[in-house]
């Protein structure tokens, strides 16, 4: 295997490793002024990194490194999404980059970032389970410093222990599920598992050890104890990275192992997954109903959006993995654009994140108003936004496979989840109040993300283009 | 193009022109051009419709032009009208006409008010003219969602509880038409979205159709205020400003029966016929308990949402008759009750707009006050209880007479029960009349009131043209739908 097969197969990797060592070394040599530039630079070279690797060159699946790192149409794909979303999170990020007590470590920001899309990366195209493992810590480990980063602040700090430990926990439980099946099958290769795969007792343990690694990655209920807690106290910015960029992640990666490696035993982890699907909507739905911080409404929120990303997990078809991608960048731009707005109010109103601070937000910053609305109609699955078409991809996706009842049970859900969605806006468009935030203008950075975010939001389901794009590469069982 | 897709095409760019006009007069400019263009191209629609049958040209669906949209699932834009979505989109048409004049003397937040009135009409065009069972539910959900704004922000009394119910329950609706329409989708084989060819096709197993017909029926049933799921209505009418109680009473209700036929009965024949006995009870239970409910109320606008309550109860309980009156009644009793009760609306805004008060019992004497709005209240009320000549009779007329046809003691019997819904209505109707138009004036801030300005005078005289028209010759219309009724009638029947 020379040099030019690795790069044929390994572009996206190799060509991220190249930002991230950019970044390290504008971070070293650039002086105070060059710093200025910072973001920019960044936002420059993650572009032409999406846009020289958002195609996939190869159109034939192919492993190397004797089958630890496998190429696939489709990885490629849901790469560029993850790294569509980072430039997104990027941009949105300035604003708060800027406060002087984080001006310093800009460049941390954006090579743990980074970091931590190269694990997924990873994760994603593993061939091997200690391969998959690696690239789940690399995604976790820089995650936890990031989600720390406004490390004086006590909530910061704390949710960043809280963070690390549970994802040392989850790992730690993966590891021993991992080494369950090195025990009965004897490999550690996707591919060689398959025929030891017999759905044993032990494997269906060391199935539930695994999934549990991951479902705290997606969290899922009940591994979403960390999630409001971090997400409430992580930096907003870091905040939506990690509900959304790497959620996908875990979810796509979910679905690879489960459809590769595990097919054998798809009764038992279609049970789990009914099971695990039931309770996330539900639960989440029933708690967020109560929150009054914005960003722990959108934890719960994400939490039963991760529900709904595992009916097309459950599935197991290619057409389930098609709409498991497109839900997923649908889902991105959304959510994102929420987290803008929430960004943007929180740096110009001194952190205000209360759903009673939003009240009357239209009357002074209509703009930011109506982006908030779609982003929640988009959540919400209301039409035309693409938020609607990517529910109705996933649930047919269920029911084709017969999970009538389960579809039948998200689909009340999502009359709970409409209703403390109209909340936000009934506190934009209705609730009167005395002291609304006040006018102000925000950053081009903030604008150009939220307008991108927006654009996602109407065209991504009216063109039906990029979902028969994903679904050229799409596979399954 | 095709002409249908410039239905909902014509309020896009209506809300376009909002978007950048400036001020009131440019803002009313655009919605009188946009509703009059939509005006216009409905009653040319209902020419072409019938130059192309009187051609010769039997398809069921005519105009029809489809373009794959999602390959994966067989979605398409798929467009298509029959006599019923014809005389459906004249109906609203008129009204979108009307409703902009109605709401001519709004003064907060009008852009964004005409905006999202824009939205709405978008939806329930795009309803009628869609033939493909996603486009048209996604189109259905557009009309719901700007609901919840126009209520919640420009409604009256308690809007935030009613605009929440209302939308939350409507939803719920959707989201038992969304699985409905998976089960008949996949039941049918995965072939195709397009609802003529899943007709034609036939092919979804009985059993299947027992889970699906009455999860489609309720859920198009309630946006059709089906008891007990009607709840929605009366407070979310009450609620709503002038503009979009007449929307949503006099389209938007019919968006439930227009599905409940088309697609419920429709496409799942079979249960359709074995099950409709339950919806047949419930229907008249709606019919008869709207009118009695209507007779209690002491809110305007709660007669006469309560009275929609039975007025529709009556367009469900016909189309479960199953034969072509009784269905061609129900077509009728769409368009009469979709124009009476937003001319009730309509006058109810116009009088609440000068006393500040729709409580009954705080208004008399209106007639010397306000002749020309107070003979219209008549003339409107007259043709709820069915009048010979205007709309409401024909309409009920034939639902009664169709309904009478059917040869057994169980459907006669709910007939006979359905029947008095006639006479509680000429009771609480002629008592309101009696007492708000009658009599002497109590109230001397009401003496100082003026009758309707030109705006006002438009809005009521075109829906009362509408209501006289359809009333004293019915038969071209009633012809058109006839003809599109009975394929459809006589495919659930074999």
């Amino acid at each position: 295997m020379d040099f030019s097969t690795i790069l044929t197969y390994m572009y996206t990797e190799i060509a991220l490793v190249g930002v991230i060592i950019a970044a390290l070394l504008y971070d070293l040599i650039a002086g105070a002024r060059g710093r200025k530039y910072f973001h920019g630079v960044m936002c420059t070279l993650m572009l032409l990194f999406i846009a020289g690797t958002v195609w996939p060159y190869q159109q034939e699946n192919a492993s190397i490194f004797g089958g630890m790192f496998v190429y696939a149409p489709i990885y490629s794909i849901v790469k560029s999404v993850l790294a569509i979303g980072t430039l997104l999170v990027f941009l949105l990020s300035d604003s708060w980059l800027r406060k002087p007590d984080t001006e310093f470590k800009r460049g941390e920001f954006y090579v743990l970032t980074l970091s931590t899309l190269l694990g997924m990366d990873f994760m994603v195209s593993a061939g091997h389970f200690m391969m998959f493992f690696i690239g789940l810590e690399l995604a976790s480990v820089p995650m936890s410093c990031l989600v720390a980063f406004d490390k004086y602040k006590h909530n910061s700090a704390e949710a960043g222990a809280k963070y690390i430990l549970s994802a040392l926990f989850a790992s730690g439980l993966m590891l021993y599920g991992i080494s369950f099946f090195y025990g009965t099958t004897g490999t550690l290769y996707f591919e060689d598992m398959v025929p030891m795969i017999n759905g044993s007792a032990l494997q269906i343990l060391a199935m539930v050890f695994f999934f549990t690694g991951l479902g705290f990655k997606i969290s899922l209920v009940p591994f979403h104890l960390w999630t409001a807690d971090t997400y409430e106290g992580a930096p907003t910015p870091v905040t939506s990275y990690l509900s959304v960029v790497s959620k996908a992640a875990a979810a796509f990666a979910l679905m690879v192992v489960l459809i590769k490696v595990f097919a054998p035993m798809v009764e038992y982890w279609q049970t789990l997954l009914y099971i695990v699907i039931v309770l996330s909507i539900t639960v989440a739905n029933l708690f967020a109903i109560r929150q009054k911080n914005l960003k722990r409404f959108l934890a719960f929120s994400s939490i039963s959006q991760a529900g709904y990303i595992m009916l097309a997990v459950i599935s197991g078809t290619p057409y389930g993995m098609t709409s498991l991608v497109y839900y997923v960048l649908v889902y991105m731009v959304a959510n994102l654009a929420a987290f803008g707005v929430i960004t943007a109010v929180e740096q110009n109103s001194d952190g205000k994140v209360n759903m009673e601070d939003y009240n009357g937000l239209y009357k002074t910053n209509p703009k930011l108003a109506i982006v908030m609305m779609l982003a929640i109609f988009s959540l919400a699955g209301i039409p035309p936004f693409a938020g609607f078409f990517s529910k109705f991809f996933i649930f047919a996706a269920a029911f084709e496979q017969g999970f009538h009842v389960l579809v039948f049970i998200a689909l009340l859900n999502t009359i709970i989840s409409l209703y403390y969605y109209m909340l936000v806006i009934k506190a934009m468009f209705i609730t009167p109040n005395d002291s609304p935030i006040a006018t102000f203008r925000s950053d081009n950075s903030t604008r150009l993300s939220l307008l991108l975010c927006l654009a996602g939001i109407l065209i991504l389901g009216l063109a039906s283009s990029v979902f028969d794009g994903i679904n050229l590469y799409a596979f399954g069982m | 193009m095709n002409i249908l897709s410039l239905f909902p095409a014509v309020p896009l760019l209506m809300m376009l022109g909002l978007w950048v006009s400036r001020n009131t007069k440019q803002i009313h400019a655009v919605m009188v051009a946009g509703s009059s263009l939509l005006l216009g191209l409905a009653i040319a629609l209902v020419f072409i419709f019938l130059g192309m049958r009187a051609d010769g040209q039997t398809a069921e669906m005519l105009l029809t032009d489809s373009f794959m949209w999602y390959r994966p699932l067989n979605i398409e834009y798929a467009v298509g009208v029959d006599g019923i979505s014809v005389a459906m989109i004249l109906l609203s048409a008129i009204i979108v006409f009307t409703g902009t004049f109605a709401s001519w003397k709004m003064k907060d937040g009008v852009k964004e008010f005409f905006m999202w009135f824009c939205l709405l009409s978008v939806g329930v065009f795009g309803f009628f003219i869609s033939v493909d069972l996603f486009t048209m539910f996604m189109f259905y959900e557009v009309a719901l969602i700007p609901m919840y704004l126009l209520i919640g922000v420009w409604g009256t009394g308690r809007k935030e509880y009613s605009a929440m119910k209302l939308t939350l329950m409507l939803m719920g609706g959707s989201a038992l038409i969304l699985i409905g329409i998976l089960g008949i989708y996949f039941g049918s084989g995965a072939t195709t979205m397009n609802l003529n060819e899943i007709a034609a096709l036939h092919n979804i197993p009985v059993e299947m159709q027992r889970i699906w017909f009455p999860i489609v029926f309720i859920g198009f049933g309630v946006l059709g205020a089906l008891f007990p799921f009607h709840t929605w209505s009366p407070d979310g009418h009450a609620s709503a400003p002038t503009a979009v109680s007449m929307l949503h009473a006099g389209v938007l209700m019919k968006l439930g029966g227009y599905g409940c036929f088309r697609i419920a009965m429709y496409l799942l024949p079979e249960a359709a016929q074995e099950l409709s006995w339950i919806f047949i009870i419930l229907t008249t239970i709606s019919v008869v308990y709207g009118a009695f409910s209507a007779c209690v109320q002491t809110d305007l606008k709660y007669i006469n949402a309560y009275s929609s309550v039975s007025h529709c109860g009556l367009v469900l309980f016909a189309i479960l008759m199953m034969n072509t009156t009784a269905a061609t009644g129900a077509v009728l009793q769409m368009l009469s009750h979709g124009l009476m009760t937003a001319l009730f609306f309509a006058l109810i805004g116009m009088i609440y707009g000068r006393t500040h008060t729709r409580d009954i019992r705080e208004l008399n004497g209106l007639m010397k006050i306000m002749p020309f709005l107070s003979v219209c209240y008549v003339i409107a009320g007259l043709a709820n209880l069915g009048l010979p000549g205007l709309s409401g009779f024909v309409a009920e007329m034939t639902i009664f007479n169709g309904a009478f046809m059917v040869n057994d003691t169980f459907h006669r019997v709910v007939t006979i029960i359905a029947c008095t819904s006639i006479v509680i209505t000429a009771v609480y109707i002629l008592r309101l009349v009696g007492k708000i138009l009658y009599g002497t004036c109590t109230n001397p801030e009401h003496l100082k009131l003026t009758d309707a300005t030109w705006d006002e005078r438009l809005a009521v005289i075109v829906l009362i043209v509408a209501i006289a028209g359809l009333g004293l010759s019915p038969l071209w219309m009633s012809d058109m739908i006839s003809e599109s009724v009975l394929p459809i009638i006589s495919h659930i029947l074999n």
